[in-house]
């Protein structure tokens, strides 16, 4: 047999890979099995993989799945055993399906749990604006606390002003 | 690299590029491993039209290429490039590539997410890549409603990249460090801050040539500008290391350092077989021979444009065959001895 990349040399690695069922056959030379590598690293991998073991392991200790009553998400179809098996999520909606599962896990491998960056613009007009009030409230609160009673009014206005503005949308 | 890495880029004698990736998907639409070929080709479709209508001013830059319509070859080119992910290569029939003639910045069209902004740029600019990357992203964003949530951010495929999306990366050259030992601290010490060091290729490459990149792991729970100023600042700090270990190398190895650098020198200018491996660490030599300034007539730059000419993929391309191992091995040396020789 010839090799199916160059085509030239005799092919003497063959690698099976069965991913989800679905079987895959590969038969290279050495060497273009050698530079062919360089699209394989994450196969060999790594962070999926990682992220399988992590969920085996002692992470969501309390959540005992087994495939018969396994969750789908209404959206995807997906499962919570499809995504130990593959560390990747079928769709955004699988992370409010999912969401008790996925808690411990984000928290390990992120180390947190709140966003703290960029917000889309026009989807994110209300978030912002509710982020807003928040940080607003807590303003408030340090005011209040410091006895700078004029400025609290003022800061206090501006919330009345911008939670009618949140609940006109 | 990319086409313009023959300016004179800041901290370009070691920093050899720097990198900003956001991660987006759009809502209501499955992650890409769950589509078929025609829902594929439906995010293509939404995420070009966005952006060849958007009101950027480099909207007309753009070219759209699909990775069924380029044969392995080319795929692999893009890949040393580091314009795509190994990743996006291999969905060849869904996936696809928006990418601007100057080569910097590069939209990933149904990688692992549906969409991956990338912004690279020559030596130490992460700034810059995260301002255009950030550009794009208000573009996409006229056309396109992302996946967010209140708490988690941007939505990804995989957990690791939630929240800000945002991966950014510095790719190195290091002989000193690598040569004296130092990198081994470096390397567990960025582990310890939440960075993770790489090989030139990413995952599971060796650090061929002495180069390593480094990139941030967390996505979730910081701004944007912490991630990049986070990273700027070990950046900084390794470069300072990396010429303290050029001193000292100087000091105490002096003739060694000279008779490696000028051995290397030689057999870049005279080898006949030259496998990747030995040329990506020749051509490292050859480099920190460069910065302590014991070899002129050649630049860091051009010795940055051979580390991508000596791979596999541009060899072919540039060769207009499909080259075997020891081919491959041959026009390597012969591509090296007429760059170099210039």
């Amino acid at each position: 047999m010839l090799c199916e990349r160059c085509n030239a040399r005799e092919a003497t690695v063959h690698k099976t890979k069965i991913v989800n069922g679905i079987k895959e056959e590969a038969h290279l030379c050495e060497e273009c099995a050698k530079e062919s590598e360089i699209f394989n690293f994450e196969d060999n991998f790594s962070i999926h993989s990682f992220l399988s073991g992590l969920l085996d392991g002692n992470i969501a200790p309390n959540i005992t799945i087994t495939d018969g009553q396994d969750k789908k998400c209404p959206q995807c179809g997906s499962t919570y055993s499809d995504f130990k098996r593959t560390g990747k999520l079928g769709c955004s909606v699988c992370y409010s399906t999912f969401g008790d599962m996925l808690a411990p896990l984000i928290k390990r491998i992120q180390g947190n749990n709140i966003h703290a960056g960029k917000i889309p613009k026009k989807s994110g007009a209300s978030i912002r604006l509710r982020k807003k009030i928040k940080d607003l409230k807590n303003h408030l609160q340090q005011l209040v606390e410091t006895e700078e009673f004029e400025e609290a009014a003022r800061v206090r206005d501006e919330i009345k002003k911008l939670e009618e503005e949140a609940n006109n949308e | 690299m990319s086409k313009n890495f023959k300016e004179k880029d800041p901290e370009s004698d070691i920093v050899i590029s720097s990198r900003v990736r956001m991660a987006r998907n759009i809502e209501s639409v499955s992650f890409p491993h769950y589509l078929d070929k025609e829902e594929a080709k439906n995010v293509i479709d939404r995420v070009y039209d966005t952006i060849t209508k958007g009101h950027l001013c480099i909207q007309n830059e753009f070219k759209l290429i699909k990775m069924d319509e380029i044969d392995l070859i080319e795929r692999s080119n893009y890949v040393e490039k580091h314009l795509i992910s190994p990743a996006l290569a291999k969905n060849v029939s869904g996936g696809a590539f928006l990418i601007n003639n100057e080569e910097t910045i590069s939209i990933m069209i149904n990688e692992e997410d549906h969409i991956r902004i990338q912004c690279l740029y020559p030596g130490l600019q992460l700034e810059r890549c995260f301002d255009m990357a950030d550009k794009i992203d208000d573009l996409l964003e006229e056309g396109i409603v992302y996946a967010f949530d209140e708490q988690l951010g941007y939505l990804a495929c995989c957990p690791t990249n939630i929240g800000t999306g945002v991966r950014t990366s510095v790719m190195l050259h290091l002989p000193a460090l690598s040569l004296t030992g130092y990198i081994n601290g470096v390397i567990s010490t960025a582990g310890k801050i939440g960075l993770a060091v790489r090989g030139i290729f990413g995952e599971g490459t060796e650090y061929l040539g002495d180069i390593y990149q480094i990139s941030n792991q967390i996505t979730l729970g910081m701004s944007e500008e912490e991630i990049i100023n986070n990273l700027k600042d070990v950046s900084l700090q390794i470069i300072q290391n990396e010429r303290i270990a050029w001193e000292r190398l100087l000091d105490n190895k002096g003739i060694e350092l000279e008779d490696r650098v000028f051995r290397s020198y030689g057999t870049l200018k005279n080898a006949r077989l030259l496998s990747s491996k030995e040329a990506m660490q020749l051509i490292s030599d050859v480099k920190l021979g460069v910065n302590l300034k014991l070899i002129d007539g050649i630049s860091t730059e051009r010795l940055n444009e051979l580390i991508t000419m000596i791979q596999p993929g541009y060899l072919q391309k540039h060769f207009k065959s499909q080259l075997t191992g020891v081919e491959r091995d041959i026009k390597r040396a012969q591509l090296v001895r007429e760059n170099i020789l210039q």
